[in-house]
């Protein structure tokens, strides 16, 4: 293993964690509401009734970050190197695989860890093989 | 607009943040720490224990609880089964998390920065929520 020293950005990489953690404790402790982004965003798609209105604030939060970081600070870079058909078949596989497993990062990662869940666990350990799997696979043995 | 409905929005604001300054809502960074066997940036897995540090407290306080502090019952999971569904699926969205970077989050925070690769991946992550709801209606 080779550590990339340049990169790592310890400092922004916890508080953001901790500012995660605290989003996710704030919906659970007052809405009473797992914080799982591909369960509420299904959720909406779903339509349920008595929950749209929390959904869709929840997602309208989401989204107004960047405008509200960068009302007072720059926006930090975001990167994206994937060409379109690679992003379609990537946001294909994770619409699906996450509603198929009931969650992803947030939900199984963040919100199902802290609350020592074996299935979330399984759920994390599964998906995180799958995403050192895929890189290793993509950049190593295609070279791409 | 209600208490519970501002609540909400608050959580999502703060979560946004949260991807922001993490460096999660950054694909190359996220592929950076994906990539073990490359130049490996091991950034995220502070992310992760930063996130889980405070989450820790609040749902063993949730557990013990019935109803949230603005008044609605409690809603935590109650499945527990280890099934195929599970598994496959978490293995499906963790191939395509290391295809772009994005997981679901990352992605709608970077949609709302309006760069058109995550709208691009947004939209194919919604249209498979929506296949994955057809599949489930032919199942019923």
């Amino acid at each position: 293993m080779n550590i990339d020293w340049n990169a790592f950005t310890p400092l922004t990489a916890l508080a953001g964690g901790v500012l995660i953690g605290l989003a996710s404790a704030w919906l659970i402790l007052m809405n009473g509401r797992i914080a799982g982004i591909s369960g509420i965003l299904g959720g909406l798609l779903n339509n349920e009734r008595g929950n749209r209105g929390w959904q869709l604030a929840f997602m309208l939060g989401l989204l107004a970050g960047p405008a509200i970081w960068a009302l007072f600070h720059a926006l930090p870079s975001i990167e994206i190197n994937a060409s379109y058909p690679v992003l379609i078949a990537a946001g294909l596989l994770v619409g699906i695989g996450t509603r198929y497993a009931a969650g992803c990062t947030s939900g199984h990662g963040v919100c199902g860890l802290s609350r020592l869940s074996p299935r979330s666990l399984a759920a994390t350990l599964t998906f995180m093989f799958g995403g050192f799997a895929t890189v290793y696979v993509v950049r190593h043995l295609l070279g791409a | 607009m209600n208490k519970v409905t501002i609540s909400a929005f608050v959580s999502g604001l703060i979560f946004s943040f949260g991807l922001l300054l993490s460096g999660m809502a950054n694909p190359e960074k996220v592929l950076g720490f994906l990539d073990l066997f490359g130049a490996w940036d091991p950034s995220l897995a502070l992310v992760m224990g930063g996130a889980i540090a405070v989450g820790l407290p609040a749902f063993l306080i949730a557990q013990k609880r019935t109803n949230a502090i603005l008044g609605e019952p409690m809603h935590l999971p109650a499945n527990r089964k280890l099934d195929k569904r599970l598994l496959l699926g978490s293995l499906a969205f963790g191939v395509g998390w290391g295809l772009a970077g994005f997981c679901p989050g990352p992605g709608i925070v970077a949609s709302g920065a309006l760069e058109p690769g995550a709208l691009v991946f947004v939209l194919a992550m919604v249209s498979g929520m929506l296949v994955f709801r057809q599949l489930e209606r032919r199942t019923r």
